[in-house]
C-alpha cells in the first residue's frame, strides 16, 4: 500500500521542521532567559561583556545573514527544479557556515589566551561560552543536514527536502541575531 | 511493498512498523517497571525493619544507597515506565489505528526516537552500577547537591563517569527521544487522517495524547537548557547553579519544575484518553461532554505551565506569588474536575459490564480522585508550608502517579490485547489481578497520609534516630505500607502467570471482541505491517453506543449504515 492512503493536505515534512524549530526555539529560549535574569541581577557584567569581540560578532552577523539569502535562492531553485543551481547555492550555504565557524574559532582562542575560559572568571563567561556554543553546535548540525540533502537531490525525488534544510537553517540565523546583541552589543 | 519479506533484524528490531516500535517502548517500560518496583521494595523494607537484612537483597541499606534507590524509584517511574508506556508505547500502538493510517508520518524519526530511548535506558542502568555509587541527589536533581555537593569532585575526564553526569545525560537522551516521539504524534494527527476523519471525530485518546505531546514539547526545553548547564556545572566547572560562584540553586528549581509540574499531566492525558476509550465501551453510552473535555483539557494545558512553583513555597520564593501560584493550582482542579465528572457522567445510567480492562478504569478515577484533592490541599501554600517534603506529599503524588502509570496502562493492556496479539487475557485472573492491586495499592499509600501529617520527613534512611517517629503507632504504619508494596509486587506474578497462559493458548480473538466503535477494530487483529488492505472511511464520530431506533446497541466509525 502507498503513502497516497492519507489526504493530508501539509507536507508532512514542513509541518514536522516547523515543530522541531518550535521545539529548539524553546531550548534556547530557556537559556537565553536565564541569562537575561542573572544579567539584571549582576549589572557589574557589563565589565565582563565589554570584553566580547563587538567587531568579528558583526562580521559573524553579515556572514550568517549573507548565507541564510543563499540557502533561500536554493529553495527557489529548487522549486523550479534546477538541481545543478541548488546544489551549488548550498554549497556556498554550507561553505558560509565554515566562515562563521572559523571566525568562531578565531574569537574563542582570543579569549581564552586572555584568560577567559568557560569556567570564569565571571558567570557571563559561562553563560557566553554555553549559548554560543551551543549555537555553533546547532550551525554544525545544520551544516551536515544541508550537506546530506545536497547529496541526496543529485539523484531522487528530494528536491523538497531544501526547503525542510532550509527552515532549520534559518532558525540557526534566527538565534544567533538574539544571541549577537545580547552578547557582543549589550555592555 | 509491505508484502515483501523482510529479515529478522528489520522486522523486529529495528523496525519502522509503529506497533513494534509501540512493543519496544512497552517492553522496555515493563522491564523498567520491574526495576523501579524492586528498588521500592528494597526501600520500603528497609524503612519498615531499619537495620534488618532484606530478603532478596542483602545487608540494610546505608543512607547514601538508601538516597540512590529512592532518586532512581522516581525518575525510573515517571521517565522509563509511564512515558515510554503510556505516552509512546500507547501512542504508537494506536495512533495511526485511530486516525486510520498505515504508519507514522515519519517512521525513519519513529524507530530513532525508540533507540535513543533505548540508549537512555542503557546509560541510566550503568549509572545505577558504577563503582563511584549511584546518583543520589532526588529525582529532582536540586543543585547544589546534585551540582557538586559534599562528594569529592573528580577532575574533567573523570567527572563524566559518574552517577550524576550519567543520570543527567540519560534524562537528556529520554527527553530528545520524547521530544521527537511528540512531533511524529502531531504530525500524524494532523496531516495523515483518513477519508472522513474530522479533528471532531478523533477519538479522545488521540487528542488527549496530542495535547500531551504539545504540552510536553512546550515545557520540556526550558529543563533540557538546564540540564545543559548543571553538566557542565559537573564537568567542566561552570558555576550556574553554585551559590559561591554568583549562580543560583533556586534557578534550577524553576526550569525543574516549569518542566516538572506540566510533566504530570504529560503522563496524566494519555491515562485519561485511555479511560476515556474503555468507559464508553463498557458503559454501552457515548463519552458525555466530548467536545467540552478537550476544551477543559486545553485550558488546563494552558494552566499547567504558569503554575509550576507551588514546588517551591518552601525554597524562598516572594509570598505575593505564592498566592498567585496558589490560586493557579488550585484553579487546575477545575477543568480537570470536568473530565472526571464527564467520565464518571458517561457510566450514569449506562449498562455497565465490568471486565477487568473496567476494573481498572474505574479503579483508576477512584484512586486518581484521593490524589487530585489531595492535590488541592497541597497547591495551598498556607498547608503546603506544613506538609511539604512529608509523607503527606509522598501519599498524595502516589495517589496521583500509581492510577496514572501503572492502573490505567493494565487497564489499556487488558483492553487492546487481544487487538495486538490475537488473543484475550483471562478474566478470571485479570480480576485477582484487579482487586490484589487495587487493595495493597491503598493499603501501602493510605497510611502514609497519616505519616506524613504527623509529621514523617521524606529521603531519611531510619527514622530510628527520633524518638517521636520511632514509636507506635507510627512503626506500625510503616510495617503496613511495606506489605502494601510487597502485596502490589505478588499481584503481579498473577498478570505475569495471565499473559504466559494467554500467550501459550491456541485460542484466538474476535477482532472487535468488546464491540467498540473506534477504528483500530475494523483491522485484523494482530494488525499487518501497514494496517488495511483498504483504508478505512469515517462516517460518524467515535462514540456511537445504544443509538435510538437501531436494532444494535453501537454503530462503529467505519459503518455507513
Amino acid at each position: 500500500m502507498e503513502r497516497s492512503v492519507s489526504i493530508g493536505r501539509i507536507p508532512t515534512g514542513r509541518l514536522g521542521m516547523w515543530l522541531l524549530v518550535v521545539g529548539e526555539l524553546i531550548i534556547f529560549g530557556g537559556l537565553i532567559a536565564c541569562y537575561l535574569l542573572y544579567r539584571l541581577r549582576y549589572p557589574e557584567w557589563e565589565e565582563a561583556a565589554s570584553h566580547t569581540n563587538m567587531l568579528l560578532g558583526a562580521i559573524n552577523t553579515f556572514v550568517l545573514l549573507t548565507s541564510s539569502y543563499t540557502v533561500v535562492l536554493a529553495h527557489k531553485a529548487a522549486i523550479h527544479e534546477n538541481v545543478s543551481k541548488a546544489r551549488t547555492f548550498l554549497l556556498i550555504t554550507i561553505l558560509l557556515g565554515l566562515v562563521f565557524l572559523g571566525i568562531k574559532v578565531v574569537e574563542y582562542s582570543e579569549k581564552i589566551a586572555a584568560g577567559y575560559t568557560i569556567a570564569g572568571p565571571s558567570l557571563f563567561w559561562s553563560f557566553y561560552y554555553t549559548a554560543t556554543g551551543l549555537h555553533a553546535l546547532h550551525v554544525i548540525v545544520g551544516m551536515i543536514a544541508l550537506f546530506v540533502i545536497r547529496q541526496q537531490i543529485r539523484s531522487g525525488p528530494y528536491l523538497h527536502r531544501v526547503e525542510l534544510g532550509a527552515l532549520y537553517w534559518h532558525m540557526v540565523d534566527i538565534i544567533w541575531i538574539f544571541l549577537f546583541p545580547l552578547f557582543y552589543i549589550a555592555k | 511493498m509491505h508484502k515483501e519479506q523482510q529479515s529478522f533484524i528489520r522486522k523486529y528490531i529495528f523496525s519502522t512498523d509503529h506497533k513494534v516500535i509501540g512493543f519496544q517502548y512497552t517492553i522496555v517500560g515493563l522491564f523498567m517497571a520491574l526495576v523501579g518496583g524492586y528498588l521500592a521494595y528494597v526501600f520500603r523494607y528497609n524503612l519498615a525493619f531499619p537495620g534488618e537484612s532484606i530478603p532478596f537483597f542483602g545487608d540494610a541499606l546505608d543512607p547514601k544507597t538508601y538516597n540512590g534507590f529512592v532518586t532512581y524509584h522516581g525518575a525510573i517511574m515517571f521517565f522509563w515506565v509511564a512515558m515510554p508506556i503510556l505516552l509512546a508505547g500507547f501512542g504508537n500502538l494506536l495512533i495511526p489505528l485511530m486516525v486510520g493510517t498505515d504508519d507514522m508520518a515519519f517512521p525513519t524519526v519513529n524507530m530513532l526516537s525508540f533507540w535513543i530511548f533505548f540508549l537512555s535506558t542503557v546509560v541510566l542502568l550503568i549509572s545505577l552500577f558504577l563503582p563511584s555509587g549511584p546518583f543520589d541527589g532526588g529525582w529532582t536533581i536540586y543543585p547544589p547537591l546534585s551540582a557538586d555537593g559534599y562528594h569529592v569532585k573528580p577532575s574533567f575526564p573523570a567527572s563524566i563517569a559518574t552517577g550524576g553526569t550519567l543520570f543527567l545525560l540519560a534524562l537528556a537522551l529520554e527527553f530528545t527521544s520524547m521530544i521527537m516521539g511528540g512531533i511524529n504524534f502531531i504530525v500524524t494527527t494532523i496531516a495523515k487522517r483518513t477519508q472522513g476523519m474530522t479533528l471532531f471525530r478523533l477519538p479522545i485518546f488521540v487528542w488527549f495524547q496530542n495535547i500531551a505531546a504539545l504540552i510536553f514539547m512546550v515545557s520540556v526545553g526550558p529543563v533540557v537548557a538546564g540540564a545543559v548547564m548543571l553538566l557542565l556545572d559537573r564537568t567542566v566547572g561552570t558555576g550556574f547553579f553554585d551559590p559561591a560562584r554568583g549562580g543560583d540553586p533556586i534557578l534550577w528549581q524553576h526550569l525543574f519544575w516549569f518542566f516538572g509540574h506540566p510533566e504530570v499531566y504529560v503522563i496524566l492525558l494519555p491515562a485519561l484518553g485511555i479511560i476515556g476509550e474503555i468507559i464508553p465501551t463498557f458503559s454501552r453510552k457515548p463519552l458525555f461532554g466530548y467536545r467540552m473535555m478537550i476544551y477543559l483539557v486545553l485550558v488546563a494545558a494552558f494552566l499547567s505551565v504558569i503554575v509550576w512553583a507551588h514546588h517551591q513555597f518552601v525554597a524562598g520564593i516572594d509570598p505575593r506569588m505564592g498566592t498567585f501560584f496558589s490560586v493557579g493550582t488550585i484553579l487546575i482542579s477545575v477543568p480537570f474536575a470536568g473530565v472526571i465528572l464527564s467520565l464518571i457522567a458517561t457510566m450514569f445510567q449506562g449498562k455497565i459490564r465490568f471486565t477487568t480492562a473496567m476494573c481498572f478504569a474505574t479503579g483508576m478515577v477512584a484512586a486518581f480522585l484521593v490524589g487530585g484533592l489531595t492535590g488541592i490541599f497541597l497547591g495551598s501554600d498556607v498547608f503546603d508550608i506544613y506538609a511539604h517534603d512529608t509523607y503527606f506529599v509522598v501519599a498524595h503524588f502516589h495517589y496521583t502517579v500509581f492510577p496514572i502509570a501503572i492502573l490505567a496502562s493494565l487497564a489499556g493492556i487488558y483492553y487492546w490485547f487481544p487487538k495486538f496479539t490475537g488473543k484475550q487475557l483471562n478474566e478470571t485472573l485479570g480480576k485477582i489481578h484487579f482487586w490484589l492491586t487495587f487493595i495493597f495499592f491503598n493499603l501501602f499509600a493510605f497510611p502514609l497520609f497519616f505519616l506524613g501529617l504527623a509529621g514523617q520527613h521524606r529521603r531519611i534512611a531510619n527514622y530510628e534516630v527520633f524518638d517521636y517517629l520511632a514509636q507506635e503507632p507510627f512503626t506500625t504504619l510503616r510495617v503496613i505500607a511495606t506489605i502494601g508494596v510487597i502485596g502490589i509486587w505478588i499481584a503481579q506474578f498473577v498478570f505475569l502467570w495471565n499473559l504466559i497462559k494467554t500467550l501459550r493458548s491456541k485460542e484466538v480473538a474476535e477482532r472487535n471482541p468488546w464491540n467498540a466503535t473506534t477504528l483500530e477494530w475494523a483491522a485484523d487483529s494482530p494488525p499487518p505491517h501497514g494496517n488495511w488492505q483498504t483504508p478505512p472511511v469515517v462516517y460518524r464520530w467515535a462514540y456511537e453506543y445504544s443509538p435510538e431506533n437501531q436494532t444494535k446497541d453501537f454503530i462503529p466509525q467505519y459503518v455507513q449504515e
